[in-house]
């Protein structure tokens, strides 16, 4: 059972989330921001789910669409969207862009350009949780199609042969770039939680478009990563959608856009939330209202941000580059 | 001063490393049971007192590195080795793109201080697949510093300094370098990255080598003496970050330059260091730079075609009386 407090936590950051890539992909099309961003609306309730079970200490890698994999986790609004905007004041004062947005302070290690290219990371920061002795554990956040990337086998193996607490969690939206799994060209399992089966890894699929699914599933193996005990590592397969392109401006030729975004529309996370809330009793609907319009405020605020915000200057062109 | 081989020299310096600083571990495939490509690791965790400070990987090159990198950003300082240079390409994607990028891709929020030990060149016979030297694919890395040390003292010396150094530095070690004895100092000692040595003083040729390379020139400088020629021996030490003082004060004193590598002459570091000289310091060279280095051509097994791919002492002497011709 969830408290009010807890229920509207996770109901802001799911907005945060969605109301953040909105504008990202407003500005975007607007040509107010360039290069790559993959806006993560619709899959909201992975990140807000499996975050809401981790500690700040805990590590996440992310993917290309990361943005909201680093909202989850705790990151700061302003300086994410002033990163978008290559600012000085960004998190990674302009150099990494959305592709490559990172927020060490809250153990978020960054979204990676290359897919798949997590696994290993995400491994190696449970390894070095574990001989700190900080009790951290590990989360890696990728797609469906980056489970036919060999890092993927390469880091289950390793983690559980080794009893790292690495929890893997695929965010299945049934089509890699702009090639659906209908195809029948990507893999041979339609179940990729099977995949998990292999590594002796426990493991769970889970509606992704329903929070309190994903959240349930992952407590579980949250609890058995950080016990510890025996192969420890977790596989949770969160089926969802993707209601727009692979990246803003994707024309989607390779399907009907009008009919993804129309069962996505039948299925947001962001509606299901609001109706399971009204639904028990825990949550009224001006609750949402509330928290939609302070969201909206706080994005406008990160908008202003890094509007107002200086580019890096020159001089910043060989730093933090070696030491 | 102790005369050790560089396979003692080197394990000396992980065992007083990882005794120094708790956040330095080895990883490897065969790390326990052959004690490494090279035995170089034999016992190592024992003398720490830590056994699982050295940890046997799974054959996963890509998440042996990858992992290393996570390590690394979440505080670790991790010594991988390769076993062999080739298997370098397994894993390009996490040296390129994770290691050399992170953090300078995230605004310096997290480090990836890691060694990559990489064992290279031509032993015998190996084959293609067991020999290349691949230094100049790294060196064209922003991010990375390649590390290629000459001698057990070198090597030890270099080895501690990549440890404590907070950048990735992929480490080539040329196999017969491991049998070599030479000279150590018992007292506590680093060499610093980025600053090349002058091997042999002389006036009338410089010989700019780096690794392996270096025994060699000293060995063709000393038949060379006997016919009236100095030459002087620079070791490179790093090719990336490469110490070009040193390198064009040499080239200006003597002008006239041989380079040498064992890694194929096309596209090899030699280039780079032939055209700054060229660009640098022009009009202080008497003759065009010589460069040499192995054939444009995987390494064969046949030992008289692996012969002709080996940059020898007497490849070194035919280059210098071409420059002094």
């Amino acid at each position: 059972m969830f408290t009010k407090e807890e229920l509207l936590s996770y109901y802001t950051t799911m907005v945060q989330i969605r109301q953040f890539d909105l504008e990202a992909k407003r500005a975007r099309e607007a040509g107010e921001i360039l290069g790559n961003v993959h806006v993560y609306v619709g899959e909201e309730a992975i990140a807000t789910g499996v975050c809401a079970c981790l500690n700040t200490t805990d590590y996440i890698e992310s993917t290309h669409r990361g943005h909201g994999h680093t909202i989850a986790k705790g990151a700061q609004l302003k300086p994410m969207m002033a990163e978008l905007y290559g600012k000085a004041t960004g998190s990674c004062h302009g150099k990494g862009g959305s592709q490559h947005i990172a927020d060490f302070k809250v153990g978020m290690l960054g979204a990676n350009g290359i897919v798949g290219g997590g696994f290993g990371l995400a491994v190696g920061a449970a390894l070095a949780a574990r001989y700190q002795k900080t009790g951290a554990i590990s989360v890696v956040f990728f797609g469906d199609g980056a489970s036919n990337r060999g890092t993927f086998h390469e880091a289950a193996n390793m983690a559980a042969a080794w009893r790292l607490p690495v929890i893997f969690v695929c965010e299945n939206n049934g089509i890699a770039c702009s090639t659906p799994h209908s195809t029948g060209g990507q893999q041979a399992v339609v179940d990729l939680s099977k995949r998990a089966l292999g590594y002796g890894m426990e493991s769970y699929v889970v509606d992704g478009n329903d929070f309190f699914s994903v959240y349930g599933a992952m407590k579980r193996l949250v609890k058995r990563a950080r016990g510890g005990e025996g192969n420890c590592c977790g596989f949770l397969e969160c089926q969802t959608h993707r209601p727009f392109g692979h990246i803003v401006g994707d024309v989607q030729r390779y399907r009907d856009p009008t009919q993804a975004k129309a069962q996505w529309e039948a299925d947001d996370c962001i509606k299901n939330f609001e109706r399971r809330c009204i639904t028990a009793g825990w949550l009224e609907p001006q609750d949402f209202e509330a928290v939609q319009r302070a969201v909206s405020e706080t994005i406008e605020q990160a908008r202003q941000f890094a509007i107002d915000s200086p580019y890096p200057d020159k001089s910043q062109l060989f730093t933090d580059l070696y030491d | 001063m102790s005369i050790k081989t560089y396979k003692e020299a080197t394990w000396e310096a992980m065992k007083e490393e990882m005794l120094r600083d708790p956040s330095v571990y080895a990883m490897a495939e065969d790390i326990i049971g052959n004690g490494g490509s090279m035995g170089h690791y034999i016992g190592l965790g024992q003398a720490v007192g830590d056994e699982n400070r050295v940890l046997d990987a799974p054959i996963s090159e890509t998440a042996i590195v990858a992992s290393a990198v996570g390590a690394a950003l979440a505080g670790m300082r991790p010594v991988i080795d390769m076993r062999f240079s080739n298997c370098l390409p397994v894993c390009m994607d996490e040296l390129t793109n994770q290691a050399a990028k992170s953090r300078y891709m995230f605004g310096g929020q997290g480090k990836v201080h890691m060694v990559v030990r990489c064992p290279d060149g031509i032993m015998k016979m190996q084959g293609a697949h067991h020999t290349d030297c691949l230094e100049a694919w790294f060196a064209h890395v922003p991010g990375l510093q390649v590390v290629i040390p000459s001698s057990p003292a070198e090597g030890k010396g270099l080895l501690k300094s990549a440890i404590r150094n907070d950048n990735p530095v992929i480490f080539f070690e040329h196999k017969t370098l491991f049998k070599m004895e030479g000279e150590v100092p018992e007292e506590e000692y680093t060499i610093p990255i980025g600053k090349a040595r002058v091997a042999r003083d002389g006036k009338d040729v410089s010989i700019i080598v780096y690794g392996v390379m270096v025994s060699r020139a000293l060995e063709a400088a000393k038949v060379l003496e006997q016919e009236g020629v100095s030459a002087e021996v620079i070791d490179l030490r790093t090719v990336s970050p490469w110490d070009k003082e040193t390198v064009l004060a040499s080239v200006r004193k003597t002008g006239r330059v041989v380079v040498a590598h064992e890694a194929v002459r096309q596209c090899g570091f030699g280039a780079e260091l032939s055209a700054t000289i060229g660009e640098e310091a022009f009009a202080s060279l008497k003759t065009p730079v010589v460069r040499i280095g192995a054939p444009f051509v995987p390494i064969p097994m046949s030992p008289h075609l692996e012969d002709m791919c080996r940059t020898l002492p007497k490849d070194i002497i035919s280059a210098v009386k071409r420059v002094l011709s």
